[in-house]
C-alpha cells in the first residue's frame, strides 16, 4: 500500500537523504528541511522502499505537502 | 561622530540601532531582501537599498553586496547587529578595507574568539577558569580517546569554528566516543565548514552567567555586570534577567574581574561579551565570548539606565567611554523573554506564516522590542524571533509580575508561539525561586 510522506512544517528542501528504490527503516530521514535557520528531517513514518521523492534541493514546500512516496 | 550608519541585518535589531542612531542625529541605511520589502526597519530607515533574494546567502549574508550598498548611499560606518556577518571578521576587515567604520570590536579579536579552542587557551593564559577540556582540536578517534581519558564522563563535543550549540554532542560512555566524534566532525563541517572538534568535561546542571564589557580604543575597559541566561532550549535563551537571582558577591566579583581581564588581554573594543557556567559550588568556567551586541542586551539597559547601543556607535567614532565603572550601578532587576515563531507543543518546531494580528502589552516597566507588525510575513528564511519583551521592577518579583501580566496581554495570531512556554515557564516554583539552570528545558521542567 504506498503511502505519501508530508511535510510537517513550513521550509526548504536543504537535502534529500533517500532516492527512488532505497530501503529505509521506520524514523530514518527521507529530505531534510530548513526552516528558521533550523534543518528538520522529514522521517519515513514506516519502514519501506522509496518511491517517489517529490521535491528538489531549494524548494519552498508548504506543511501537508507531500514530499516523497513510500512503496 | 559618525555621518550615516548603515545596519547589515533586518528585525527588531535592526530597528533598535536606527533609534540610537537618531539620537545621535546620525543618518540611518536600511538593507533588505526580496522577502523584507515591507519590513518596518525598511520603512523607518532614511535610505533602503535592496541586497537580493529571500535567502540569506544572497542578500544578508553576501559582503560584496553589503559593501556596495555603503557605498551607493554613502554611509561611513556599518552595524552588523547580530547574527548573519557580526562574528564574520573577514568581514569586519572588508569594511575597514573599504573605509567604512564597523560597529565592533577589530577584526583579529573576532577571529580568535571564534575560533573556540583560540579563545579557551588565550583566556586561560588571562588567567580567567575554563572548562577542563582538550587543549585543540583531536584529530581523529584515537585522540578524542586518549584525551578523554584525562577529561572523564560525561563530556561534550564541540565544534572549534561553531557556536550558538550548533553541533555539539553529550556522551557519556568511552564506548559511544568513536562514533560520536564521527557525527559531530561530519556536522561541524557541514554548519561551519570547520571540522575540527574538541573535548570539554560536561557539567551537570550549570547556570549560564554572562558578563557584559565594554571598551574604548584608548584603554578603558568596564563591566557592565552580569545576566542570568539560564533557561534555554536547543543552548538557545528564552528568558535572560539582570541580576543574577543568588550569585553570591565572591561569584559576582570573580566573574565580573575575569570578564573585564579577558577583554582587556585581547585589545577588545567597543561591546562584548562573556559568557560563563557557573556550578552548583559557585564555581565559573569560561564558556566563550560573543563579539557584538547580544540580543539580551536591554535586561542590562534597564537595570543600568545606560544605552549600550548609543555607546557603541560613539565608541566605533573614536570617542572615550562616557563611564567609569563606578558610575555603573544595578539598580531594581529586569527581565527579558523572547518571543519566537515556534511551537513549544512540537519541541519548539518552526511556525512560519503571516501576523494576522498583533497587540504588544504596555504598561509601566513594560519594554517592547519588535521587528514586526500586523500583516508582517514570518518568512522561513530567516530567523524566528518576532519580538523581546522587557520588564524592569524595583526587584525581580515585581519584575516577573509585570512580565507575567505583559504576556498575558500580548496577542499574536497567525503563527504559533514561545508566550504559552514562556508563561509555564514563569510560573514554575524553580523560577520564581530564581533556582535556574540550563537543562531545565531539555529536562521537561515546563511541561
Amino acid at each position: 500500500m504506498p503511502e505519501q510522506i508530508k511535510a510537517h512544517i513550513t521550509g526548504v528542501v536543504f537535502q534529500i537523504a533517500a532516492k527512488p528504490g532505497d530501503r529505509v527503516g521506520a524514523g530514518d530521514p527521507v529530505i531534510v528541511l530548513e526552516s528558521m535557520k533550523m534543518e528538520i528531517p522529514v522521517e519515513a513514518p514506516r519502514a519501506g522502499v522509496v518511491k517517489e521523492i517529490n521535491v528538489q534541493e531549494g524548494q519552498t514546500v508548504q506543511e501537508g505537502d507531500t514530499v516523497a512516496v513510500l512503496e | 561622530m559618525l555621518r550615516a550608519v548603515l545596519v547589515a541585518n533586518r528585525g527588531e535589531i535592526a530597528r533598535r540601532v536606527f533609534r540610537a542612531c537618531r539620537r545621535l542625529g546620525v543618518g540611518t541605511v536600511a538593507v533588505y531582501s526580496e522577502a523584507d520589502r515591507d519590513a518596518p526597519h525598511v520603512r523607518e530607515a532614511d535610505q533602503a537599498v535592496l541586497l537580493g533574494p529571500a535567502p540569506a546567502r544572497e542578500s544578508y549574508l553576501e559582503i560584496e553586496r553589503v559593501l556596495d550598498a555603503a557605498r551607493r548611499s554613502g554611509a561611513d560606518a556599518l552595524h552588523p547587529g547580530y547574527g548573519f556577518l557580526s562574528e564574520n571578521w573577514r568581514f569586519a576587515e572588508a569594511c575597514e578595507r573599504a573605509g567604512l567604520t564597523f560597529v565592533g570590536p577589530p577584526a583579529e579579536a573576532i577571529r580568535a574568539m571564534g575560533d573556540k579552542t583560540e579563545a579557551r587557551r588565550l583566556m586561560a593564559a588571562a588567567g580567567v577558569p575554563t572548562v577542563p577540556g582538550s587543549p585543540g582540536p583531536v584529530a581523529d578517534a584515537p585522540a578524542a580517546e586518549a584525551a578523554a581519558g584525562g577529561i572523564g564522563f560525561p563530556l561534550i563535543l564541540k565544534a572549534a569554528g561553531g557556536g550558538g550549540g550548533i553541533g555539539m554532542a553529550r556522551v557519556d560512555r568511552a564506548t559511544d566516543l568513536a562514533a560520536a566524534f564521527a557525527a559531530a566532525t561530519r556536522r561541524a563541517q557541514s554548519a561551519f565548514g570547520n571540522a575540527a572538534v574538541y573535548l570539554e568535561r560536561y557539567l551537570e546542571r550549570p547556570r549560564h552567567v554572562e558578563v557584559q564589557v565594554f571598551a574604548d580604543r584608548h584603554g578603558t575597559v568596564v563591566h557592565l555586570h552580569e545576566r542570568e541566561c539560564s533557561i534555554q532550549r536547543r543552548h538557545q535563551k528564552l528568558i535572560e534577567e539582570s541580576p543574577a537571582p543568588g550569585l553570591s558577591p565572591a561569584t559576582k566579583r570573580g566573574l565580573t574581574d575575569a570578564a573585564v581581564a579577558g577583554a582587556r588581554a585581547i585589545g577588545y573594543v567597543n561591546a562584548g561579551t562573556m559568557e560563563f557556567l557557573v556550578d552548583a559550588a559557585g564555581r565559573f568556567y569560561f564558556l566563550e565570548m560573543n563579539t557584538r551586541i547580544q540580543v539580551e542586551h536591554p535586561v542590562t539597559e534597564e537595570v543600568t539606565g545606560l544605552d549600550l547601543v548609543v555607546e557603541q556607535l560613539r565608541v566605533a567614532a573614536g570617542e572615550r567611554l562616557a563611564w567609569r565603572q563606578d558610575d555603573i550601578v544595578q539598580r531594581g532587576a529586569a527581565v527579558e523573554c523572547r518571543v519566537y515563531a515556534e511551537d513549544p507543543d512540537k519541541n519548539f518546531l518552526p511556525s512560519p506564516g503571516t501576523l494576522t494580528r498583533l497587540h504588544p502589552p504596555g504598561g509601566e516597566g513594560i519594554r517592547v522590542e519588535s521587528g514586526v507588525e500586523t500583516g508582517s510575513v514570518v518568512s522561513v528564511h530567516y530567523d524566528p524571533l518576532l519580538f523581546k519583551l522587557i520588564a524592569r521592577g524595583d526587584g525581580r518579583d515585581e519584575a516577573l509580575a509585570r512580565m507575567r501580566t505583559a504576556l498575558d496581554a500580548t496577542v499574536v495570531e497567525g503563527v504559533r508561539t514561545t508566550i504559552p512556554f514562556l508563561r509555564k515557564a514563569l510560573d514554575h516554583p524553580d523560577v520564581r525561586r530564581g533556582v535556574l539552570h540550563t537543562q531545565m528545558v531539555d529536562q521537561g521542567a515546563f511541561r
